[in-house]
């Protein structure tokens, strides 16, 4: 080795083009919106919701790993200080003393964002709660594309790594309502939970469209019916096809909405019930890479049951994505509602 | 090979005025978008003055030259304050900074190596910077390439097993071509760092772990400077680290008085106000 031996960056950088002077301070990379426009929202639903569970069960304890105040844990933290335990900023030591604290009879609910989860603290949730089926319920915000920060931010791939563990229920809510119902059906479930969290002000969508929904741990439901396309959701893009499919019948195509808030284990009954009426294009539509999300687990359920419509996929290309706005990287990435319907229409 | 190519040319201007010139771009940046980790960046930036303009050797109009230091930003989410000194030492134009946080704009929230020229590591999943750090050093080493490592990090990050993992490592390769500067200002995302992890005997564990540790008031550049040449001429084949006591939003008093958190709130009107502050204090 010489001393001119150098590392050869992929260095996009030397690509870029500097912003013209002038040309700066069009769109914020710190809009952190989700563009929900035309619903109430509610304020920090996980928070309250554990409260309320905290009351009943004496069991429910809560960890954080210095994020408390951006997971909305911070709620329960005030509510309930003396069952609240701040790790600091090491998710691998909490989740380990969350599964320790599940040992001993406790139901622990652990906070942190999706990617410090997902990548670090993986191998610790893998063997010492999934393998034991430990009661430990992971909540964690900024799930998918919902931060502008860039890759160190985004856990685009978070529902791929966890996919593949044992063990793991897997919960992907789209709105306010679906969060708190849902915090008391993990909290009921006997094993461990993976949830990602839309945290803050977060909308309340689904009952605006369909008043008698109710979040069921394990079970699709469909929101609206259509004969030309189903889409199969969950997550905020559950509220993306429902805003779509409002605009699309306006435009004279009719649009089904089958939300799948569970990830794992997925409904398969309902996705191969829904999927096989009609002859109606199938598109899966998630806030997650297409490589291991919800679009792939319904692909596979399809094929290997015999039901083949025409199938496509809405979700984040296999890459890591730009630091920038929101609403400009989902239009960028194809996830917001204007790029839904223009994917929709293509197809059909 | 190892000329300094900073401080010959660079250093008829004070370091205190660099370290000023660096809070000022800071605030601007800070006013482009109305937020931004500016408490972090007024904090640090004597601690950047002293890197840039007195410690580390570099050529501005060549940010990959073979012969820099190299200086890792594990805390990506201190890159406000990065790009400030970046554009003081004229690896970045001035006039981009106009531009930060903007879509596609090379001065990204969180610091980026695939961004931003002199923007050496993707820092901001904390803990990662002083790993990567063991890993430039050891290849610095095997090219018998005399350039230093330096790695600055948070007492946040202090939390993180990687950071103590990295901190045997380095001690265990003798990695005495490794500096890390601790970022003491107390704060964290949820409070203060003293509230949540027990990180004091601070200097105690470094030195049990095999370091060589200094504890300086960060906002003091003559014990900065003093601090960094005892780091870069010491003899003794140990990592260095450097703990820096900084206070959040130094240099913009009513900042500083402030109820600190991790994100100062500051007003709409307050930008203008901050850079008064900072006008009517310039160093020479
Ligand atoms: C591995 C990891 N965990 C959590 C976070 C989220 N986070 C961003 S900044 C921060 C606080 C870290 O402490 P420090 O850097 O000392 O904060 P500051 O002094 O800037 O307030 C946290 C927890 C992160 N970026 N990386
Ligand atoms: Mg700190």
């Amino acid at each position: 080795m010489t001393a001119t031996h150098k590392y050869d960056p992929h260095r996009k950088w030397e690509a870029r083009m500097p912003p013209k002077p002038g040309e700066g301070g069009r769109t914020s990379a710190m809009i952190a919106s989700l563009a929900a426009e035309g619903y109430d929202t509610v304020s920090a639903p996980f928070g309250h919701a554990l409260v309320e569970e905290a009351k009943k069960n004496d069991r429910v304890v809560g960890f954080t790993a210095d994020l408390s105040k951006y997971t909305d844990l911070h709620i329960f933290a005030q509510a309930f200080p003396e069952r609240f335990y701040q790790m600091g900023m090491a998710e691998q030591v909490m989740i380990s003393a969350a599964a320790g604290m599940a040992r001993e009879g406790f139901i622990p609910f652990a906070t942190t964002y999706a990617v410090f989860a997902s990548r670090r603290a993986y191998d610790f949730i893998a063997m010492a709660i999934a393998e034991e089926y430990l009661p430990v319920k992971i909540v964690c915000a900024l799930p998918g594309l919902t931060t502008g920060y860039g890759p160190s931010h985004q856990a685009t791939e978070d529902l791929a790594i966890f996919r593949g563990l044992p063990n793991l229920t897997i919960v992907d809510p789209c709105d306010a309502i679906d969060v708190m119902e849902a915090v008391p059906a993990i909290t009921a479930h006997e094993g461990p939970v993976y949830m990602r969290l839309p945290r803050g002000k977060v909308p309340s969508v689904i009952r605006k469209h369909c008043p008698d929904y109710k979040f069921e741990l394990g079970k699709a439901k469909l929101l609206r019916d259509g004969k030309d396309v189903l889409v199969i959701a969950s997550g905020f893009m559950t509220m993306r096809a429902l805003d779509a499919a409002v605009e699309l019948e306006a435009q004279g195509i009719s649009a089904a909405v089958l939300h799948c808030p569970t990830i794992k284990p997925l409904d398969t009954a309902t996705i191969l019930a829904e999927a096989g009426k009609g002859n109606r294009l199938v598109v899966t539509a998630e806030n997650h890479t297409k490589v291991g999300g919800l679009g792939e687990a319904v692909a596979s359920t399809l094929l290997t049951n015999g039901v083949t419509p025409t199938f496509r996929m809405i979700g984040l290309p296999d890459q890591f994505l730009d630091a920038g706005a929101l609403p400009t990287l989902h239009d960028r990435y194809g996830i917001s509602t204007a790029a839904m319907i223009t994917q929709i229409r293509g197809w059909l | 090979m190892t000329t300094q190519a900073t401080t010959a040319t660079l250093s008829n201007m004070s370091l205190a005025r660099r370290a000023w010139e660096i809070r000022r771009k800071a605030v601007r940046m800070g006013e482009v978008q109305g937020q931004g980790y500016v408490g972090q960046a007024l904090g640090i930036a004597d601690v950047l003055s002293v890197s840039y303009f007195h410690a580390l050797a570099y050529r501005p109009d060549e940010p990959e030259w073979e012969g820099r230091d190299r200086f890792l930003l594990s805390i990506g989410h201190y890159a406000i304050a990065l790009y400030s000194a970046l554009i003081e030492a004229g690896i970045l134009p001035e006039q981009e900074l106009e531009t930060y946080g903007t879509d596609d704009s090379r001065l990204p929230m969180s610091g980026m190596a695939a961004y931003t020229p002199g923007m050496e590591i993707t820092g901001g999943s904390l803990g990662q910077g002083l790993g990567i750090g063991v890993g430039m050093a050891l290849g610095l080493k095997a090219k018998k390439n005399p350039a230093f490592v330096y790695n600055l990090m948070s007492d946040g990050e202090l939390g993180e097993g990687s950071t103590w993992e990295a901190a045997m490592s380095a001690a265990h390769h003798k990695l005495d071509n490794l500096v890390c500067i601790v970022d003491f200002n107390d704060q964290q995302a949820d409070g203060k760092s003293t509230d949540m992890l027990c990180s004091e005997p601070l200097a105690d564990k470094w030195a049990s772990f095999g370091w060589h540790v200094q504890r300086v008031d960060g906002n003091d550049i003559a014990a900065l400077v003093a601090a960094f040449d005892v780091a870069r001429n010491l003899k003794g084949a140990k990592p260095r680290v450097i703990i820096c006591d900084t206070i959040m939003c130094k240099g913009v008093p009513f900042l500083e008085e402030r109820e600190i958190t991790h994100f100062v709130r500051v007003e709409a009107d307050e930008w203008q106000k901050a850079l008064a502050v900072l006008d009517a204090n310039r160093p020479e």
